[in-house]
């Protein structure tokens, strides 16, 4: 977790106004107001953890990516941050989209379902993957479009998506993501972090 | 109503034209607060009540010796607590706590204003308050919070003055009284006026007091605070005092006789006609009406924090209608967090022990607090 905060805190310009989409309970937005910003905003489906980041102080809005980006006026935040959550909606184009719309970049960091460890599992278990970033059975998993970092860096080039930066994190090992070596990766990080442009 | 109430009281010279037209000077406002201003004036919230609540917002509530309305919220070591900030509460003009309003005596004549008083609004309501504020000297309010109509004059504090409160909390309320709202306050004005002891609003007159008309409108009106799951599960259909029923028209269901009580004890604490001027003052408001439909305007100079908060059983000024104040700051990137409290409570949940709204609400307000002070906005 700390590692994939420091490195979006890092592709984050100070004193910029920044909007965290599926913030949770806020600890990535407490990270960024302690190192970045204190100009940062949250959305967020669950009450109980909207609740808790206004507990924080942290200013908050229960609603759903889906349908309620479309209230913040286009380019508004100079960045907008989907920590792994994109997996999580029943549109992940259109959420893509509408972030794309409302930050002049976006920051999104996806699970990689191409993780060798994630193949394995399937290839030799034949059970659908459990990992420690992937925690859910298939029967509870709250996960309705796994991606891998290959699947969403091929998505970026066919929707005309600017990729800025594409990072690849293996435990706390940094890497930069190009061409070259996407497909080595893709097999060998457990999380891609994509800053992105329309 | 006239009683002797233990309150502060002052008279507002300025002259204040209200949206009517007319023009009101040297009216009382009257007044209570509670906790201690601090040496920066930094601390002071002003409290906005809901149609039928007054000065009163804590401890014991001298006209009905009940607890104050927002106990629950106000007080040492509540969620807005007494012991670090200074809360101030002024019944509404057209109120009957003290404030200037229809049962005040009209001294060349002796005789109550009755429906000779004007037509005021939530505008006129936040105007003469501001009054308060600058006879207390207070350059900049920490918070204004308020629910329901309170909640409506927040807003309107907020749009009349863009620069003086850090921090605004409008709860469980609307930018533009609905049909629907219009409509129950129509049914409650009606059966007053229906009661032959109104005499056109001028009763006093005449020693009387439409009481049987004003229960009935507070009956109808508490339903409508309540939530049909909340309803059903206090009252359900259980009897009153009795095992069976009685084949006739007594209060044979709890429920009965609950919105009779409510009633009864209602009359004993409002004046009819502050009924019918205040009903009539939330009816009137459309804050996007007074910017051109564009209720983002409202708000377009303003760097206040905003913090809304619905309910889940509200149906009287239900999420949706809290969701479009809060859409309208966005669209202007105001600083705006908002939450839905779920509460079976419906639209009094903000006035009971809703243990998760009273949390993050105190916590939201006490750690705003505290950032607001280190930055030393």
């Amino acid at each position: 977790m700390k590692e994939e905060f420091n490195i979006i805190s890092n592709l984050i310009e100070e004193n910029t106004r920044v909007l965290d989409v599926g913030c949770g309970n806020g600890d990535l937005m407490k990270f960024l107001q302690e190192n970045k910003t204190k100009d940062i905003r949250g959305l967020e489906i669950s009450k109980e953890k909207v609740q808790n980041c206004l507990s924080k102080g942290l200013t908050v809005i229960e609603g759903n990516a889906e349908s309620d980006l479309k209230q913040f006026p286009k380019s508004s935040f100079d960045y907008v941050i989907l920590s792994q959550t994109l997996q999580a909606f029943l549109n992940p184009e259109l959420v893509i989209n509408e972030l794309l719309k409302v930050g002049k970049k976006v920051i999104v960091t996806i699970p990689n379902f191409g993780y060798w460890r994630v193949r394995l599992q399937l290839l030799f278990k034949g059970t659908m993957p459990v990992t420690e970033n992937l925690p859910h059975e298939w029967y509870n998993t709250p996960n309705l479009h796994m991606c891998t970092i290959k699947d969403f860096y091929n998505f970026c080039s066919s929707k005309n998506i600017k990729i800025f930066k594409s990072i690849a994190l293996k435990k706390s090992r940094i890497s930069e993501i190009n061409k070259s070596n996407l497909n080595y990766k893709n097999l060998d990080s457990h999380l891609g972090i994509f800053l992105i442009e329309s | 109503m006239n009683k002797n109430i233990d309150t502060k009281k002052i008279i507002i010279s300025n002259p204040l034209k209200l949206d009517c037209g007319k023009e009101i000077n040297k009216f009382p406002i009257a007044y209570k607060t509670y906790g201690e201003l601090n040496s920066e004036k930094s601390n002071a919230i002003l409290v906005f009540h809901a149609l039928t609540g007054d000065q009163y917002v804590s401890g014991k509530n001298p006209i009905t010796n009940k607890d104050g309305w927002w106990s629950y919220v106000v007080g040492e070591n509540k969620p807005i607590d007494t012991n670090k900030f200074f809360v101030i509460c002024a019944n509404v003009i057209g109120g009957c706590m003290g404030s200037y309003g229809p049962s005040t005596i009209n001294e060349s004549t002796g005789k109550q204003i009755g429906t000779d008083f004007p037509i005021i609004t939530i505008n006129d309501m936040v105007n003469a308050q501001y009054e308060l504020i600058k006879y207390l000297e207070i350059e900049k309010l920490f918070a204004v919070v308020g629910g329901s109509m309170g909640g409506m004059q927040v807003l309107q504090f907020v749009a009349n003055f863009p620069d003086k409160a850090k921090l605004a909390i409008p709860i469980a309320c609307t930018s533009s009284h609905s049909a629907q709202n219009i409509a129950f306050n129509e049914l409650g004005r009606q059966a007053i006026m229906a009661d032959s002891k109104w005499e056109n609003g001028f009763y006093s007159n005449y020693k009387l007091n439409p009481d049987k008309g004003l229960a009935v409108a507070r009956m109808a009106a508490h339903i409508t605070y309540l939530s049909e799951k909340g309803l059903q599960e206090k009252f359900g259909r259980k009897l009153q005092d009795r095992d069976s029923l009685r084949y006739g028209f007594e209060a044979d269901f709890q429920i009965e006789s609950y919105l009779r009580y409510q009633g009864s004890v209602f009359v004993d604490r409002f004046d009819a006609n502050s009924y019918l001027y205040i009903t009539r003052a939330m009816d009137y408001f459309d804050l996007s009406k007074q910017y051109k439909g564009n209720l983002s305007d409202a708000f377009k100079e303003t760097k206040t924090k905003f913090f809304v908060i619905s309910f889940t059983s509200d149906w009287l000024y239900p999420t949706s209608e809290n969701r479009e104040i809060v859409i309208a700051l966005n669209s202007i990137g105001a600083d705006v967090g908002f939450v839905e409290i779920e509460s079976d409570k419906g639209h009094d949940s903000f006035l009971l022990d809703v243990p998760s709204f009273l949390k993050t609400l105190g916590d939201y307000i006490n750690s705003t607090y505290k950032v607001i002070n280190e930055r030393r906005i």
